[in-house]
Protein backbone atom coordinates (compact mmCIF):
# COMPACT_ATOMS: atom_id res chain seq x y z
CA UNK A 1 0.00 0.00 0.00
CA UNK A 2 1.67 3.53 -1.33
CA UNK A 3 0.25 6.12 0.58
CA UNK A 4 -0.48 9.55 -1.26
CA UNK A 5 -2.24 12.75 -0.33
CA UNK A 6 -2.24 14.32 -3.46
CA UNK A 7 -4.72 12.44 -5.82
CA UNK A 8 -8.19 13.44 -6.13
CA UNK A 9 -10.13 10.29 -4.50
CA UNK A 10 -8.88 8.84 -1.28
CA UNK A 11 -7.69 5.50 -3.17
CA UNK A 12 -6.76 4.70 -6.51
CA UNK A 13 -9.68 3.03 -7.91
CA UNK A 14 -12.20 6.53 -6.88
CA UNK A 15 -9.45 7.82 -9.06
CA UNK A 16 -10.16 5.23 -11.68
CA UNK A 17 -13.90 5.16 -11.76
CA UNK A 18 -13.94 9.20 -11.30
CA UNK A 19 -11.21 9.35 -14.49
CA UNK A 20 -13.80 6.83 -16.95
CA UNK A 21 -16.89 8.19 -15.68
CA UNK A 22 -15.90 12.02 -16.36
CA UNK A 23 -14.71 10.79 -19.80
CA UNK A 24 -18.14 9.64 -20.36
CA UNK A 25 -19.61 12.75 -19.19
CA UNK A 26 -17.63 14.68 -21.85
CA UNK A 27 -17.57 12.50 -24.47
CA UNK A 28 -21.55 13.09 -24.28
CA UNK A 29 -21.36 16.35 -24.00
CA UNK A 30 -18.95 16.99 -26.78
CA UNK A 31 -20.65 15.06 -29.37
CA UNK A 32 -24.24 16.90 -28.28
CA UNK A 33 -22.25 20.44 -29.09
CA UNK A 34 -20.97 18.82 -32.30
CA UNK A 35 -24.28 17.82 -33.46
CA UNK A 36 -25.72 20.84 -32.30
CA UNK A 37 -23.34 23.07 -34.36
CA UNK A 38 -24.17 20.23 -37.52
CA UNK A 39 -27.49 20.65 -36.90
CA UNK A 40 -27.26 24.37 -36.80
CA UNK A 41 -25.00 25.64 -40.27
CA UNK A 42 -25.97 29.05 -39.98
CA UNK A 43 -25.46 29.47 -36.31
CA UNK A 44 -26.34 32.81 -34.49
CA UNK A 45 -25.08 33.94 -31.45
CA UNK A 46 -28.85 34.39 -30.67
CA UNK A 47 -29.15 30.68 -31.08
CA UNK A 48 -25.63 29.84 -29.14
CA UNK A 49 -27.44 32.04 -26.19
CA UNK A 50 -30.82 30.40 -26.49
CA UNK A 51 -29.20 27.26 -26.22
CA UNK A 52 -27.30 28.35 -22.95
CA UNK A 53 -30.20 29.81 -21.33
CA UNK A 54 -31.99 26.93 -20.96
CA UNK A 55 -31.48 24.92 -17.40
CA UNK A 56 -30.57 22.11 -18.62
CA UNK A 57 -28.05 23.17 -20.71
CA UNK A 58 -26.62 24.95 -17.83
CA UNK A 59 -27.13 21.77 -15.68
CA UNK A 60 -25.17 19.45 -18.13
CA UNK A 61 -22.66 22.31 -18.85
CA UNK A 62 -21.63 22.51 -15.04
CA UNK A 63 -21.99 18.91 -15.13
CA UNK A 64 -18.92 18.66 -17.79
CA UNK A 65 -17.00 21.99 -16.35
CA UNK A 66 -16.94 19.78 -12.76
CA UNK A 67 -16.25 17.04 -14.98
CA UNK A 68 -12.96 17.88 -16.96
CA UNK A 69 -11.98 19.68 -13.61
CA UNK A 70 -11.45 16.37 -12.19
CA UNK A 71 -10.56 14.60 -15.63
CA UNK A 72 -7.82 16.96 -15.51
CA UNK A 73 -6.91 16.94 -12.18
CA UNK A 74 -6.28 13.26 -12.03
CA UNK A 75 -4.09 13.21 -15.40
CA UNK A 76 -1.96 16.16 -14.32
CA UNK A 77 -1.86 14.43 -11.12
CA UNK A 78 -0.76 11.15 -12.99
CA UNK A 79 1.98 13.04 -15.28
CA UNK A 80 3.30 14.85 -12.25
CA UNK A 81 4.05 11.67 -10.66
CA UNK A 82 5.32 9.83 -13.50
CA UNK A 83 7.31 12.49 -14.94
CA UNK A 84 8.59 15.07 -12.37
CA UNK A 85 10.73 13.86 -9.39
CA UNK A 86 11.94 16.76 -7.75
CA UNK A 87 9.26 17.34 -4.79
CA UNK A 88 9.22 21.02 -4.90
CA UNK A 89 9.15 21.39 -8.85
CA UNK A 90 6.28 18.91 -8.89
CA UNK A 91 4.46 20.30 -5.61
CA UNK A 92 4.85 23.83 -8.11
CA UNK A 93 3.59 22.17 -10.69
CA UNK A 94 0.71 20.32 -8.66
CA UNK A 95 -0.02 23.87 -7.28
CA UNK A 96 -0.14 25.91 -10.62
CA UNK A 97 -2.26 23.28 -12.06
CA UNK A 98 -4.92 23.59 -9.05
CA UNK A 99 -5.23 27.26 -9.68
CA UNK A 100 -6.51 26.33 -13.11
CA UNK A 101 -8.89 23.87 -12.36
CA UNK A 102 -10.01 26.29 -9.79
CA UNK A 103 -9.98 29.22 -11.81
CA UNK A 104 -11.65 27.49 -14.96
CA UNK A 105 -14.19 26.36 -12.57
CA UNK A 106 -15.45 29.60 -10.87
CA UNK A 107 -15.28 31.28 -14.35
CA UNK A 108 -17.53 28.61 -16.18
CA UNK A 109 -20.01 28.91 -13.45
CA UNK A 110 -19.78 32.98 -13.74
CA UNK A 111 -20.52 32.44 -17.68
CA UNK A 112 -23.14 29.93 -16.92
CA UNK A 113 -25.01 31.81 -14.33
CA UNK A 114 -23.65 35.37 -13.89
CA UNK A 115 -25.41 38.56 -15.08
CA UNK B 1 27.25 -11.60 -38.37
CA UNK B 2 27.80 -8.49 -36.14
CA UNK B 3 26.87 -8.25 -32.73
CA UNK B 4 26.50 -5.21 -30.80
CA UNK B 5 26.96 -4.81 -27.30
CA UNK B 6 26.31 -2.79 -24.55
CA UNK B 7 29.10 -2.90 -22.23
CA UNK B 8 29.80 -0.99 -19.15
CA UNK B 9 32.13 -2.09 -15.88
CA UNK B 10 31.42 0.78 -13.23
CA UNK B 11 35.03 0.27 -12.21
CA UNK B 12 36.42 1.08 -15.02
CA UNK B 13 34.14 2.75 -17.65
CA UNK B 14 32.84 6.27 -16.76
CA UNK B 15 29.98 5.97 -19.38
CA UNK B 16 28.42 2.96 -20.62
CA UNK B 17 29.10 2.28 -24.84
CA UNK B 18 28.46 -0.13 -27.90
CA UNK B 19 30.94 -2.72 -28.56
CA UNK B 20 30.82 -4.78 -32.03
CA UNK B 21 31.76 -8.11 -32.56
CA UNK B 22 32.34 -10.05 -35.64
CA UNK B 23 30.92 -13.19 -35.35
CA UNK B 24 31.52 -16.25 -37.70
CA UNK B 25 27.66 -18.20 -37.97
CA UNK B 26 27.92 -22.11 -38.86
CA UNK B 27 25.54 -22.31 -42.00
CA UNK B 28 22.74 -24.68 -42.05
CA UNK B 29 21.46 -23.93 -38.78
CA UNK B 30 19.90 -21.16 -36.97
CA UNK B 31 21.35 -20.36 -33.71
CA UNK B 32 19.60 -18.79 -30.71
CA UNK B 33 20.61 -15.39 -29.45
CA UNK B 34 22.52 -16.99 -26.04
CA UNK B 35 24.39 -19.48 -28.37
CA UNK B 36 25.65 -16.12 -30.13
CA UNK B 37 26.69 -14.43 -26.72
CA UNK B 38 28.64 -17.75 -25.84
CA UNK B 39 30.38 -16.95 -29.38
CA UNK B 40 31.62 -13.80 -28.13
CA UNK B 41 32.07 -14.74 -24.86
CA UNK B 42 34.96 -16.87 -27.07
CA UNK B 43 36.20 -13.61 -28.47
CA UNK B 44 35.85 -11.60 -25.47
CA UNK B 45 35.90 -13.00 -21.94
CA UNK B 46 35.02 -10.28 -19.89
CA UNK B 47 31.90 -9.86 -21.93
CA UNK B 48 28.87 -10.36 -18.66
CA UNK B 49 25.70 -11.97 -18.41
CA UNK B 50 23.80 -14.05 -16.68
CA UNK B 51 22.15 -17.39 -18.17
CA UNK B 52 21.51 -20.95 -16.42
CA UNK B 53 18.55 -23.05 -17.81
CA UNK B 54 19.07 -22.14 -21.30
CA UNK B 55 15.69 -23.41 -21.86
CA UNK B 56 13.16 -20.27 -21.29
CA UNK B 57 12.37 -21.83 -17.75
CA UNK B 58 14.81 -20.09 -15.21
CA UNK B 59 14.56 -16.49 -16.39
CA UNK B 60 17.73 -15.80 -15.83
CA UNK B 61 18.65 -14.35 -19.62
CA UNK B 62 16.29 -11.82 -20.07
CA UNK B 63 17.32 -9.29 -22.29
CA UNK B 64 16.80 -5.81 -25.09
CA UNK B 65 17.48 -8.37 -28.37
CA UNK B 66 16.71 -5.72 -31.18
CA UNK B 67 14.99 -3.20 -29.39
CA UNK B 68 12.45 -5.73 -27.71
CA UNK B 69 12.20 -7.76 -24.52
CA UNK B 70 13.04 -11.18 -24.70
CA UNK B 71 14.99 -14.53 -23.35
CA UNK B 72 18.26 -14.70 -25.22
CA UNK B 73 18.08 -18.60 -24.70
CA UNK B 74 14.53 -19.09 -26.96
CA UNK B 75 15.16 -16.16 -29.54
CA UNK B 76 16.08 -17.62 -32.86
CA UNK B 77 18.64 -14.85 -33.98
CA UNK B 78 17.01 -15.47 -37.02
CA UNK B 79 13.76 -14.00 -35.65
CA UNK B 80 15.76 -11.12 -34.00
CA UNK B 81 17.43 -10.21 -36.59
CA UNK B 82 14.53 -10.29 -39.42
CA UNK B 83 14.38 -6.59 -40.88
CA UNK B 84 17.54 -5.45 -38.98
CA UNK B 85 20.17 -6.03 -41.72
CA UNK B 86 21.43 -9.10 -40.11
CA UNK B 87 22.69 -6.96 -37.29
CA UNK B 88 22.24 -7.77 -33.73
CA UNK B 89 21.70 -5.60 -30.81
CA UNK B 90 22.08 -6.57 -27.32
CA UNK B 91 21.27 -4.06 -24.63
CA UNK B 92 20.06 -4.84 -20.93
CA UNK B 93 16.79 -5.06 -19.80
CA UNK B 94 15.72 -1.21 -19.83
CA UNK B 95 15.26 0.79 -16.94
CA UNK B 96 16.76 -0.68 -13.88
CA UNK B 97 19.98 0.23 -12.74
CA UNK B 98 23.24 -1.93 -14.57
CA UNK B 99 25.73 -4.32 -12.44
CA UNK B 100 27.85 -4.52 -15.60
CA UNK B 101 27.27 -4.89 -19.31
CA UNK B 102 23.62 -7.06 -19.58
CA UNK B 103 23.75 -8.31 -15.71
CA UNK B 104 20.94 -5.56 -14.27
CA UNK B 105 19.96 -4.99 -10.51
CA UNK B 106 16.56 -6.53 -10.26
CA UNK B 107 16.22 -5.75 -6.23
CA UNK B 108 13.31 -3.62 -6.96
CA UNK B 109 11.57 -6.01 -9.19
CA UNK B 110 12.00 -8.37 -6.12
CA UNK B 111 10.87 -5.86 -4.03
CA UNK B 112 7.58 -5.56 -5.78
CA UNK B 113 7.13 -9.50 -5.80
CA UNK B 114 7.75 -9.71 -2.56
CA UNK B 115 5.39 -6.99 -1.75
CA UNK B 116 2.36 -8.56 -3.17
CA UNK B 117 2.87 -11.72 -0.92
CA UNK B 118 3.52 -14.80 -3.01
CA UNK B 119 2.31 -17.77 -1.06
CA UNK B 120 -1.26 -18.93 0.02
CA UNK B 121 -2.96 -17.86 3.10
CA UNK B 122 -5.02 -19.88 4.25
CA UNK B 123 -6.66 -19.62 8.41
CA UNK B 124 -8.79 -22.85 7.69
CA UNK B 125 -7.34 -25.73 9.80
CA UNK B 126 -4.92 -27.97 7.89
CA UNK B 127 -6.60 -30.97 6.53
CA UNK B 128 -5.15 -34.14 6.83
CA UNK B 129 -3.56 -34.62 3.16
CA UNK B 130 -3.77 -31.86 1.24
CA UNK B 131 -5.92 -28.70 0.24
CA UNK B 132 -8.60 -29.99 -2.84
CA UNK B 133 -9.34 -27.86 -5.82
CA UNK B 134 -11.99 -29.18 -8.36
CA UNK B 135 -10.78 -29.26 -12.04
CA UNK B 136 -12.69 -25.65 -12.74
CA UNK B 137 -11.04 -23.76 -9.82
CA UNK B 138 -7.44 -25.29 -10.93
CA UNK B 139 -8.22 -24.06 -14.29
CA UNK B 140 -8.11 -20.58 -12.87
CA UNK B 141 -4.31 -20.25 -12.57
CA UNK B 142 -3.85 -21.25 -15.95
CA UNK B 143 -2.16 -18.24 -17.73
CA UNK B 144 -0.86 -17.29 -14.20
CA UNK B 145 1.33 -19.78 -12.37
CA UNK B 146 3.46 -20.01 -15.81
CA UNK B 147 5.01 -16.84 -14.77
CA UNK B 148 8.91 -17.85 -14.49
CA UNK B 149 9.78 -13.73 -13.28
CA UNK B 150 12.45 -13.20 -16.04
CA UNK B 151 11.21 -9.38 -16.05
CA UNK B 152 10.93 -8.76 -19.60
CA UNK B 153 7.29 -7.42 -18.73
CA UNK B 154 7.96 -5.21 -15.83
CA UNK B 155 11.11 -3.77 -17.60
CA UNK B 156 9.18 -3.22 -20.99
CA UNK B 157 6.69 -1.02 -18.99
CA UNK B 158 6.68 2.63 -18.95
CA UNK B 159 4.96 3.57 -15.72
CA UNK B 160 7.32 0.44 -14.23
CA UNK B 161 10.41 2.39 -14.92
CA UNK B 162 8.82 5.56 -13.51
CA UNK B 163 7.73 4.61 -10.24
CA UNK B 164 9.40 1.39 -9.75
CA UNK B 165 9.19 1.91 -5.86
CA UNK B 166 5.52 2.09 -5.90
CA UNK B 167 3.96 0.64 -9.08
CA UNK B 168 3.88 -3.04 -8.48
CA UNK B 169 4.39 -3.87 -11.97
CA UNK B 170 2.75 -6.35 -14.87
CA UNK B 171 4.70 -9.35 -13.54
CA UNK B 172 4.12 -9.12 -9.73
CA UNK B 173 0.40 -7.82 -10.49
CA UNK B 174 0.19 -11.43 -12.39
CA UNK B 175 1.22 -13.01 -9.70
CA UNK B 176 -0.86 -10.90 -7.46
CA UNK B 177 -3.95 -11.99 -8.84
CA UNK B 178 -2.80 -15.77 -9.08
CA UNK B 179 -2.76 -15.84 -5.38
CA UNK B 180 -6.66 -13.96 -5.53
CA UNK B 181 -7.86 -16.08 -7.96
CA UNK B 182 -6.56 -18.98 -6.21
CA UNK B 183 -9.65 -21.21 -4.18
CA UNK B 184 -7.35 -22.20 -1.58
CA UNK B 185 -6.49 -18.37 -0.63
CA UNK B 186 -8.44 -17.10 2.24
CA UNK B 187 -6.72 -13.39 2.60
CA UNK B 188 -8.67 -12.05 -0.55
CA UNK B 189 -10.03 -9.12 1.83
CA UNK B 190 -6.33 -7.77 2.60
CA UNK B 191 -4.49 -8.53 -0.27
CA UNK B 192 -7.14 -6.42 -2.19
CA UNK B 193 -6.73 -3.64 0.46
CA UNK B 194 -3.16 -3.41 0.35
CA UNK B 195 -3.58 -2.91 -4.13
CA UNK B 196 -5.75 -0.35 -3.32
CA UNK B 197 -3.72 2.37 -3.83
CA UNK B 198 -3.30 5.36 -6.90
CA UNK B 199 -0.14 3.21 -7.62
CA UNK B 200 0.25 -0.35 -7.39
CA UNK B 201 -2.07 -1.65 -9.81
CA UNK B 202 -3.70 2.08 -10.88
CA UNK B 203 -0.15 2.97 -12.22
CA UNK B 204 -1.40 0.87 -15.13
CA UNK B 205 -2.30 2.42 -18.15
CA UNK B 206 -3.09 -0.33 -20.03
CA UNK B 207 -0.65 0.25 -23.16
CA UNK B 208 0.16 -3.76 -23.29
CA UNK B 209 3.93 -3.57 -23.82
CA UNK B 210 4.20 -6.55 -21.47
CA UNK B 211 1.65 -8.86 -23.36
CA UNK B 212 3.91 -7.92 -26.15
CA UNK B 213 7.14 -8.72 -24.70
CA UNK B 214 6.19 -11.74 -22.84
CA UNK B 215 8.38 -14.98 -23.88
CA UNK B 216 6.41 -17.45 -21.88
CA UNK B 217 2.84 -15.46 -24.00
CA UNK B 218 1.01 -14.63 -20.78
CA UNK B 219 -1.31 -11.24 -20.14
CA UNK B 220 -0.82 -9.40 -17.36
CA UNK B 221 -2.93 -6.69 -19.08
CA UNK B 222 -5.69 -9.44 -18.45
CA UNK B 223 -4.68 -10.47 -15.35
CA UNK B 224 -4.78 -6.37 -14.07
CA UNK B 225 -7.81 -6.02 -15.57
CA UNK B 226 -9.63 -8.94 -13.08
CA UNK B 227 -7.82 -7.14 -10.24
CA UNK B 228 -9.29 -3.73 -11.04
CA UNK B 229 -12.55 -5.94 -11.97
CA UNK B 230 -12.76 -7.21 -8.34
CA UNK B 231 -11.21 -3.82 -6.51
CA UNK B 232 -14.64 -2.89 -8.18
CA UNK B 233 -16.99 -5.21 -6.63
CA UNK B 234 -15.45 -4.12 -3.33
CA UNK B 235 -15.48 -1.09 -3.74
CA UNK B 236 -19.23 -0.50 -5.08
Amino acid sequence: MVASITNLGRSGLYDWVIQRLTAVILAVYTLFLLGFVIAHPDLQYSDWQQLFACTAMKIATLLALISICAHGWIGMWTIATDYIKPTGFRFLFLLVTAAFVFVYLVWGIDILWGA
Amino acid sequence: MLVSIYRYNPEKDEAPYMQDYQIDMPTGRDLMVLDVLALVKEQDSSVSYRRSCREGVCGSDGMNINGKNGLACVMPVSEATKGKNDKLILRPLPGMPVIRDLVIDMGLFYKQYENIKPYLNNDTPAPAIERLQSPEERAKLDGLYECILCACCSTACPSFWWNPEKFVGPAGLLQAYRFLADSRDTSTEERLANLDDPFSVFRCRGIMNCVNVCPKGLNPTRAIGHIRGMLLQRGV
